[in-house]
């Protein structure tokens, strides 16, 4: 179970980029969060993995905290968290399966990680994985030779083999085409169902949002504004959220 | 607000003013520095006539080829080695220096600082301060070319890792890895093929470079370029050109085939 | 602490069996392989210099230490020479006006040749032996041009002139001439049907199209002339700060006179860098 509490954080003094931002999610539970850009949904995601150092407040991996970590720990506690990028964020030189294998390197000492060296085991796992998202034949294709959406299911293998508890989804179909987008979102979806994960996802399309995600955070300037089952969501809420009707996008 | 009509006819009249201060700066400045473009251009087709008659090989010019050619591959070597040694510092610095991949902010403006510092004193005052110390040798010349070059390759390596590989190293970052195994499994294949470009780019300007080198410490091309001309054997100087012009043309041939092949 | 089989366990994720045989992870590829040659053949040919380099006995030490001192003198104790600092500046003048005049003169014509040598533009035959010559004439390094010249012309500014521009020229012909053939063929080919005249097509459509990055090469070009035209004073005498240089640090063994000069030449390139950012800021936010 992931927990956050009072999560508060500000770039500038007197300029908080989050307020007491609190939720929890279950495992095998999809959760969305929306929001105005600049509202500080990227800053909530990468504080769960701690690229951003936030401010104050707790964050609950199975009821250890990843704020206190020191170095090593917050390693350990990475490992568990996967995360997909907007911009896929992949080595684009390397291979496909070198890619997916990236996953692996929290859990290898630091000389066999600097030269890539992985356990026949670790490589039939990342086949396998290719396998689940469709892209079995490409293992040792270079990442620059694929479509956006493609090197999206690299990067959501490539968390998948952390074993990870959580996976973090920093805007995952905001460079994708509408085809592209509903495949990925549903991979996600059956992922998080089938391997009982945790799934947080930056969204910036609210009815992709109601359609995949069990429940759905709204951010605006930093505060939580509701947090709601995702088929408790009116439109009276979203447009709290958005200031302005949003009828024509929930259609 | 101004007119479309007024719009163009201030822009018509700002490009008249450029071309007129260009004009200007030209025709003040070869009045200052005593430059008769007429008579300065026509000298062009009488040297290139006078080059044609004096510059063409003889039969002991010929000769001179293979020792002319030994100094030139020395010269290449030079070029290359000290532009590998840079490279290998300037990579070092350049990760521990990048926005990206540094320690903080203060060590990253502190490189910035040194590398724009070794890249703005001339050439030609790395040759001659060296040049008193490490006497006439190769060494000196591979010095000069060597704290050079490192100013330009530090700056252009920075910049790389922050274009290339600030994306991808937070992904790995995020998976748990450790900073060398981010630095090896993401940034230095990443940036690797941009790396080769920049060693081989500036290969092809040290060679040039090294020329001008060698006539201050007197080693490599440089010398024996002076040397004849200094001494008015006009055929060989002409063989030392032709020679150097077939080697740089050769290295910028290959090396454009490489970019092609790893890009 | 979780171990691995927990979170195996917790996902419900089964344990893969071992596989026959092994995995691989790359294929055979080009791209790595020249670069790992590239790689190789430059390290050897380094090591192979490094072990044979003639150091003409110097003892490193020695030298290192004689070195120390002159740097000392150079950076912390600048002083002007006993002529003072009027003749320095003005030298410093004629270099920067030098750098200036020939960056003008291979501006101009440069880019007269590089709308003839863009293959989007002209496909004859004319161009590529525009294209080579440019080839040939960059091959030659600045200095030895300005040589050649000061045959002719003696040597003294005139062939400093000459020999600068020649170079100039060349490399902006070659520059200008790729940010032509970048432009999109369809802008060149609206204005074709017009019927519009082919200089007339340059200066109204390929123009105003690439002027920033003309901006940009002419002002790099500037930036390398000034240390061209510090070189050639240097190495063939043709006056200007280079020369003032080559007296102090080679002739009067003045170390606190190069030192002066060098920050001189250091304040004129980070101005001029300073002003290159500026126009090349303005020209890309207009």
């Amino acid at each position: 179970m992931l927990e956050v509490k009072h999560l508060t954080k500000s770039y500038q003094k007197d300029k908080p980029a989050l307020t007491d931002i609190s939720f929890s999610v279950e495992p095998g539970n999809f959760l969305a969060i929306i929001g105005p850009s600049g509202a500080g949904k990227t800053t909530i995601l990468r504080s769960l993995n701690q690229l951003i150092k936030d401010d104050d407040g707790q964050i609950l991996l199975d009821g250890s905290d990843i704020r206190s970590d020191n170095k090593s720990q917050l390693r350990k506690h990475r490992r568990q968290i996967g995360m997909v990028f907007q911009n896929y964020n992949l080595v684009e030189r390397l291979t496909v399966i070198e890619n997916v294998l990236h996953g692996r390197l929290g859990y290898k000492s630091t000389l066999a990680g600097m030269f890539g060296i992985y356990s026949e085991e670790e490589k039939k796992e990342a086949l396998e994985l290719l396998d689940k998202v469709g892209l079995k034949d490409f293992a040792l294709q270079r990442c620059s030779e694929l479509s956006g959406g493609q090197k999206q299911r690299v990067g959501i293998a490539r968390s998948l083999i952390q074993h990870p508890k959580v996976i973090l989804c920093d805007e995952p179909i905001a460079s994708l085409d509408p085809a592209s987008s509903h495949t990925v979102m549903h991979l996600l979806k059956q992922l998080t169902i089938e391997f009982n994960i945790i799934c947080v996802a930056n969204l910036h399309q609210i009815n992709l949002a109601k359609k995949y995600a069990d429940r759905i955070v709204g951010i605006r300037q930093g505060k939580l504004v509701f947090d709601e089952e995702s088929s408790m969501l009116s439109e009276e809420i979203l447009e709290t959220l958005y200031d302005q009707s949003i009828s024509k996008e929930l259609e | 607000m101004s007119s479309p009509i007024k719009f163009l006819a201030q822009k018509h009249r700002k490009q008249t003013v450029i071309i007129a201060v260009i004009g200007s700066i030209y025709a003040l400045s070869s009045w200052i520095l005593n430059f008769d473009s007429f008579s300065g251009f026509t000298a062009v087709p009488k040297a290139f006539t006078w080059l044609g008659v004096n510059f063409s090989p003889t039969s002991e010019s010929v000769e001179l080829l293979p020792r002319i050619w030994q100094k030139l591959i020395e010269t290449v070597a030079l070029a290359v080695s000290s532009t590998v040694v840079a490279a290998i510092i300037a990579l070092f610095v350049a990760i521990l220096g990048s926005k990206a991949t540094g320690i903080n902010n203060y060590v990253h403006v502190i490189v910035r600082g040194i590398a724009s510092f070794f890249r703005n004193i001339p050439l030609v005052a790395w040759a001659m301060i060296l040049l008193f110390s490490f006497k006439q040798s190769d060494f000196t010349g591979f010095l000069a070319l060597l704290l050079m070059t490192v100013g330009y390759l530090i700056r252009a390596f920075m910049e790389i890792i922050e274009d290339e590989a600030s994306e991808t190293m937070m992904a790995l970052k995020a998976t748990g890895a450790s900073y060398f195994q981010v630095i090896f499994q993401a940034v230095l294949p990443q940036i690797m093929p941009s790396l080769i470009s920049w060693v081989l780019y500036m290969i092809e300007n040290n060679v040039r470079d090294a020329t001008l080198v060698g006539i201050l410490t007197g080693t490599g091309i440089g010398f024996i370029f002076d040397l004849y001309f200094k001494s008015f054997r006009f055929d060989a100087v002409g063989m030392t050109i032709l020679a150097i012009i077939i080697v740089v043309i050769v290295l910028e041939v290959l090396s454009n085939q490489i970019r092609k092949v790893i890009l | 602490m979780i171990t691995r089989d927990d979170i195996q366990n917790v996902s419900g994720y089964k344990k893969p069996q071992p596989p026959e045989k092994k995995i691989k992870l790359r294929k055979f590829n080009w791209s790595r392989v020249m670069i790992y040659a590239v790689m190789v053949v430059l390290l050897s040919v380094t090591g192979y210099t490094l072990t044979h380099l003639d150091t003409a006995n110097v003892k490193i030490g020695d030298a290192i230490h004689g070195l120390m001192m002159t740097l000392n003198q150079i950076f912390l104790q600048p002083r002007a020479g006993s002529d003072g600092v009027m003749p320095l500046l003005s030298a410093l003048g004629i270099s920067l006006l030098l750098a200036i005049m020939t960056t003008i003169i291979g501006a101009v014509i440069g880019f007269l040749f590089a709308v003839i040598a863009s293959r989007n533009l002209t496909n004859a035959y004319f161009g590529a032996i525009i294209r080579v010559v440019m080839a040939i004439i960059r091959a030659i390094p600045t200095i030895v041009w300005v040589l050649i010249f000061s045959i002719v012309c003696g040597l003294g500014t005139n062939a400093a002139i000459l020999g600068l521009s020649f170079h100039s020229i060349a490399y902006l012909t070659k520059a200008y001439s790729e940010s032509i053939e970048e432009i999109d063929q369809t802008t060149i080919e609206a204005l074709k049907v017009t019927g519009s005249k082919f200089w007339v097509i340059v200066f109204q459509a390929i123009w105003p199209t690439i002027i920033a990055s003309l901006v940009s090469w002419t002002f790099i070009r500037l930036e390398i002339n000034f240390a061209n035209a510090i070189a050639v004073g240097a190495a063939a005498g043709a006056g200007g700060i280079g020369y003032q240089l080559f007296v102090a640090s080679g002739m009067s063994f003045d170390f606190h006179e190069v030192g002066f000069i060098v920050y001189l030449i250091i304040g004129v390139t980070i101005l001029l860098e300073f002003i290159a950012v500026k126009l090349r800021q303005m020209y890309i936010t207009k």
